[in-house]
């Protein structure tokens, strides 16, 4: 059997890969800060004094990562279509990835909390800073600053596994390469393309995060040793 | 001499153990106490009681003015009012020397970030650790640590300060560098209550001496008690401690 590639008719459809590479990126940024605020929200609420919120934040992660991420974005596709709420599909798409991410990084962020020494609590406490004041300086800065990598690396499989959205026919990249390959009739090179560059996108979310971690983490910077 | 730590009868417990069997003293203002007795006498249960990391069960007890047996206790306020000092230091290991010191003023006190490092200066001079204003505490010694902790108390301007075991994690000529920074402190009047296995210490240095045994004050006098213990617990303590 033999192959011969054709690249160059794919050449038409740069525009298109380009827009799909540009929503999912747009779409990673968005659920990455809003996965973020979720995961923490829910790490915190799992340590809370309040039971119930404990039980609650406890289920909602349970149920994230024992269910295939496939569903649950027809769950809540779906799910909101019968109940009346129609989304637009990039609010949907954005919705399911901060759906299943935040429960991702609340079990992180909860673990990295889980590193910190209760004397480091007491010594705030005797300070006299608040509980919120704790949680921000004492608690999560460092448990943020352990857990990073983990963290970096969860968002960048976000990233990867938001192809998935296309079977709500969201427009991203693996979409838009659905759409070009069903016209192009080369589907071998139009999931090279795509896997190329997803590749890229993927080692430019780990620059960026990289960044972000230089400017969040001084004493990283500084000393290069692990927290 | 006004009394700024009244503990009148407090009772303690952890679950259905009594850690505090009525345990009374007061301090007055610019003393410094030596706590000192067997590990699980309750020594470091009743410094925690003073600035409320743990709650009594029963009691009066007052610091500074705040009730803290009554519900309209500011805790905020009571914090502001007492420092502590712990044995494992708890510095906070992502800031620097100065963020750990003026963290508190600035969240708490809503000091200025323009003068947070002359207030960072100030109280590392207190401790003789300037130079070290720009560290992490990972790269300082443990006695250095510890100043450093002690720092990050002083610069809250505390009424009272509680030491727990400040030294026991040290070496000894570690040890030596950090008493000497809270004699000096307790030389400039400061107001202090100390948990210490340091017996000289506790002779030369405080004003008066608790013996804590099985959860109750079981002797008190001056430093030189030490010398001449009355209760036959204390006898055996110290012939043993030491
Ligand atoms: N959080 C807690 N939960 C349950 N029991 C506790 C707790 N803290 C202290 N205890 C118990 O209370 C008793 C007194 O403890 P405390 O720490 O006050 O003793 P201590 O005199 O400071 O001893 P050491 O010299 O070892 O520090 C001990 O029997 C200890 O096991
Ligand atoms: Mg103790």
């Amino acid at each position: 059997m033999k192959y011969t590639f054709d690249f160059a008719s794919l050449q038409e459809y740069w525009p298109e890969f380009l827009r799909g590479a540009l929503m999912t990126l747009e779409m990673t940024a968005i659920a990455t800060v809003l996965g973020m605020v979720i995961g923490v929200l829910c790490a915190i609420g799992r340590r809370g004094k309040r039971p119930w919120l404990a039980a609650l934040c406890g289920a909602y992660v349970e149920v994230v990562r024992n269910t295939p991420y496939l569903i649950q974005i027809f769950f809540i596709f779906f799910g909101l279509a019968s109940a009346g709420l129609k989304l637009p599909i990039f609010a949907a798409a954005i919705l399911t990835m901060v759906f299943n991410v935040g429960a991702y990084t609340a079990e992180i962020v909860r673990a990295g909390m889980d590193t910190i020494h209760p004397g480091q609590i007491e010594a705030a406490e005797a300070l006299g800073l608040s509980v919120p004041q704790i949680y921000w300086d004492v608690i999560l800065r460092p448990a943020l600053e352990r857990v990073y990598p983990s963290l970096t690396g969860q968002f960048v499989l976000m990233m990867l596994s938001s192809s998935v959205t296309s079977q709500i026919s969201a427009e991203e990249l693996t979409g838009v390469a659905n759409s070009v390959q069903s016209e192009s009739f080369r589907s071998f090179e139009t999931f090279i393309v795509v896997a190329v560059l997803y590749f890229l996108m993927a080692m430019l979310l780990k620059f960026a995060f990289f960044l972000v971690g230089q400017a969040m983490f001084p004493r990283r910077r500084r000393l290069g040793t692990p927290l | 001499m006004s009394a700024v730590v009244k503990l009148h009868d407090i009772h303690k417990s952890f679950g259905a153990i009594e850690v505090l069997k009525g345990v009374s003293f007061e301090i007055d203002r610019g003393e410094v106490v030596a706590i000192i007795g067997r590990s699980g006498s309750g020594k470091s249960t009743a410094l925690r009681c003073i600035n409320r990391l743990e709650t009594i069960q029963s009691g009066t007890l007052e610091v500074c003015g705040h009730r803290l047996d009554q519900p309209t206790l500011d805790l905020r306020a009571l914090r502001q009012d007492v420092g502590m000092v712990f044995q494992s230091y708890n510095l906070f290991p992502h800031l620097t020397v100065e963020q750990n010191i003026t963290l508190a003023p600035r969240r708490v006190k809503r000091l200025p970030n323009s003068q947070a490092r002359a207030l960072a200066q100030e109280s590392l001079e207190r401790v003789g650790l300037a130079e070290k204003i720009d560290c992490y505490p990972e790269q300082l010694s443990g006695g250095q640590q510890q100043r450093v902790a002690i720092a990050r108390s002083l610069a809250m301007q505390p009424k009272v300060m509680l030491f727990d075991e400040v030294t026991s994690a040290l070496d000894p000529q570690l040890t030596g560098e950090v008493l000497r920074v809270m004699e000096t402190l307790a030389q400039g009047g400061m107001t202090m209550a100390v948990v210490t296995h340091e017996m000289t210490f506790a002779r030369r240095v405080a004003d008066r001496v608790i013996f804590m045994h099985q959860g109750r004050v079981w002797e008190t006098g001056p430093g030189e008690m030490l010398e001449n213990p009355q209760t036959p617990e204390l006898q055996a303590f110290l012939s043993n401690g030491l």
